[in-house]
């Protein structure tokens, strides 16, 4: 891929009056990459992607992409395409129409924009869906519609507003794998804005995790979720334990934990809840100082050496397995 | 496994009976809960509408009704050359009048839907505009009257700019100040739906379509007034029906020199000759009503009720 086609955001501000939602903001996400947003919701992640889309003004800073300050442009004239959280799909015109409205717009002729869009909907494997209205779709057929409509204008970055959002647990599994696909394949960057990070785990190659319109903490994706740099990232990626210790805090994934006898262990605790999850078993532990910390065991490790509710144990870990944590 | 197949087939055939029983109940409920609207509709819809069309058919002399069934009625009017014209202007009073009302009615719905972004500031506008309405029709049109007169305020005003030189005779008592009267009271009508069917048009196509690369007059034409149509046509079928069967409007802002078909069958009134007017206001509902159903057939507007 075209290594000219970074998207770079430089101290990217968004102010609503008084209110900042993006506060200086400044990454830069290389050509052909898959990067998701991360955070809760109102922390600044859907104005983010909103400003680079050109949805949104931009208060303070920039957004380039190749180099070329594409802040104050409109939409269209971006190189970015969208794809909205509810599909934003005209209601009014089938599939087919949907797809090829860009063209429309630029007045290409008919045969020429359905030629466009018929390819592009057999991208997505919705050619013979193309004559419907988006009311007759279900969930994942009109996200692929959307997706088809979005590309057709062969944008360099595609900006993906909680995508998967709305469909059932089990189609948004399938719909991230042919996300996925469809980026590799493309090799165009993804921009993808999520709150859950199960999603951004599985799919992003890089993860911007953001709160309270900062940047916490961002890189690769297994770097940032090996060593999380702040209580709050360790916190909301999951599987981990934030533990204050006598050093300060340490973040120990849920994994590294071992049951050792009480006296050899860095953290002695009491048994509050055994969660059985078919593979693994979780072990809810109250440790010194009101903390609670949670061990994920194989089912052969804890089924070898059951424990009980109530009972004391020993927690352990190894000292690479310990992040400080900054706060 | 096998032992249990049976069960689930005598369910089955249980709970089906007690599905037909649920179904007949239902009807005998549906039926109920029907009544008391299909009765009020009998009475003051069906019932009036009936003895319209009956007296349509019946003779009258100079001093006398009298029961028959005769096409004299229906003759007498499509031979008239009068009625052709009558029933033109009525068209013509219902084209203009709809084709403005629509112009701004779709303009202030859209800057109340597009361009006010507070619900709250929507509402207290969308609120302000029905302020007129809290008087008559009457009052509001025979308020045009001293402002449009010979020398009423419109006049001098543009005597006094030096515009013309002796006062305009065609602001009253013209078609003008008939459709400007109309256009007046009925415009509202058309805001009402328009604005309610364009809020609900999710603001999110509205960047689809920037994203796409559309201009705001294309946006305007290709999404926003496809997804209106429903309520445009809510509006028009107002509009029509309002001034297809006006006849007060008319006279006044006319100074009785403008007929339409509702000031035929006033006259008609006027002279006691109902089994005349009775023929005119068939035909007058005949002719709403096709062109209401040629309306529908173009627009699906039954999701937006």
């Amino acid at each position: 891929m075209d290594q000219k086609l970074d998207l770079e955001l430089i101290g990217l501000t968004k102010r609503y009056g008084d209110t900042v939602a993006v506060d200086m903001i400044s990454y830069h996400f290389s050509a052909g990459t898959y990067a998701c947003l991360l955070g809760p919701s109102g922390c600044g992640k859907s104005s983010t992607l909103r400003m680079i889309a050109g949805h949104e003004s931009v208060s303070d800073g920039a957004v380039t992409l190749a180099g070329r300050d594409i802040s104050h442009l409109p939409p269209a004239k971006r190189g970015t395409a969208m794809m909205f959280q509810n599909y934003a799909l005209f209601p009014h015109l089938n599939v087919r129409d949907n797809v090829s409205f860009s063209f429309k717009m630029a007045g290409v002729d008919l045969a020429t924009r359905y030629r466009q869009a018929d390819a592009m909907l057999e991208l997505v494997d919705m050619t013979e869906l193309a004559d419907r209205l988006p009311s007759q779709l279900s969930g994942g057929q009109q996200q692929r519609a959307a997706l088809a409509r979005a590309l057709i204008t062969k944008p360099d970055v595609l900006l993906l507003d909680e995508p998967l959002s709305a469909l059932d647990p089990f189609l948004r599994v399938r719909m991230r794998a042919e996300l996925k696909k469809l980026q590799r394949e493309l090799g165009i960057t993804f921009v993808h804005v999520t709150h859950g990070q199960d999603e951004a785990l599985a799919l992003a190659d890089e993860i911007v995790v953001m709160n309270d319109a900062k940047i916490e903490q961002a890189g690769q994706t297994r770097n940032v979720f090996d060593a999380p740099a702040t209580a709050f990232v360790a916190r909301f990626l999951g599987s981990h334990n934030v533990v204050s210790m006598p050093d300060g805090m340490v973040a120990v994934r849920s994994d590294a934990l071992q049951l050792t006898s009480t006296e050899a262990a860095k953290l002695p605790g009491t048994i509050t809840n055994i969660e059985y999850q078919g593979t693994h078993v979780a072990l809810t532990a109250a440790v010194p100082g009101e903390q609670e910390v949670t061990a994920l065991l194989s089912d052969k490790d804890f089924f070898g050496n059951p424990k009980e509710l109530g009972e004391a144990i020993g927690l352990n870990w190894e000292a690479e397995a310990a992040h400080a944590l900054a706060q | 496994m096998h032992a249990g197949g049976f069960a689930p087939s005598g369910l089955f055939y249980k709970s089906s009976r007690i599905f037909e029983a649920g179904v007949r109940n239902n009807s005998v409920i549906g039926w109920l809960l029907a009544a008391p609207l299909s009765l009020v509709l009998v009475v003051f819809l069906v019932v009036p509408i009936a003895m319209i069309v009956v007296v349509s058919f019946w003779g009258a002399t100079e001093w006398s009704i009298y029961p028959a069934f005769q096409f004299d009625n229906y003759a007498f009017l499509l031979t008239s050359d009068v009625t052709y014209r009558v029933f033109f202007n009525t068209l013509k009073y219902a084209a203009i009048t709809w084709g403005f009302t629509l112009l701004i009615g779709f303009t202030v719905a859209y800057y109340l839907a597009f361009h006010i972004r507070s619900l709250t500031w929507q509402i207290a506008l969308f609120l302000l505009c029905t302020i007129p309405f809290l008087t008559s029709n009457i009052i509001r049109m025979i308020s045009w009257i001293p402002f449009l007169g010979r020398n009423g305020i419109a006049n001098s005003t543009l005597i006094s700019m030096g515009v013309i030189d002796e006062p305009v005779e065609w602001l009253l008592f013209s078609d003008f100040s008939v459709i400007l009267a109309f256009v007046h009271l009925y415009t509202l009508f058309m805001v009402v739906p328009i604005f309610n069917t364009m809020m609900r048009i999710d603001k999110s196509l509205i960047e689809a379509a920037a994203d796409a690369g559309a201009t705001g007059w294309q946006t305007l034409w290709h999404v926003i007034v496809p997804l209106t149509k429903p309520g445009i046509m809510i509006g028009t079928i107002f509009v029509v029906a309002l001034v297809m069967g006006d006849f007060i409007t008319v006279r006044f802002m006319s100074g009785s020199q403008s007929a339409n078909m509702g000031r035929l069958i006033q006259n008609d009134i006027a002279l006691l000759q109902y089994p005349s007017a009775s023929a005119t206001a068939v035909i007058l509902l005949a002719t709403v009503l096709i062109l209401i159903g040629t309306l529908l057939r173009f627009v699906d507007i039954r999701k937006e009720l």
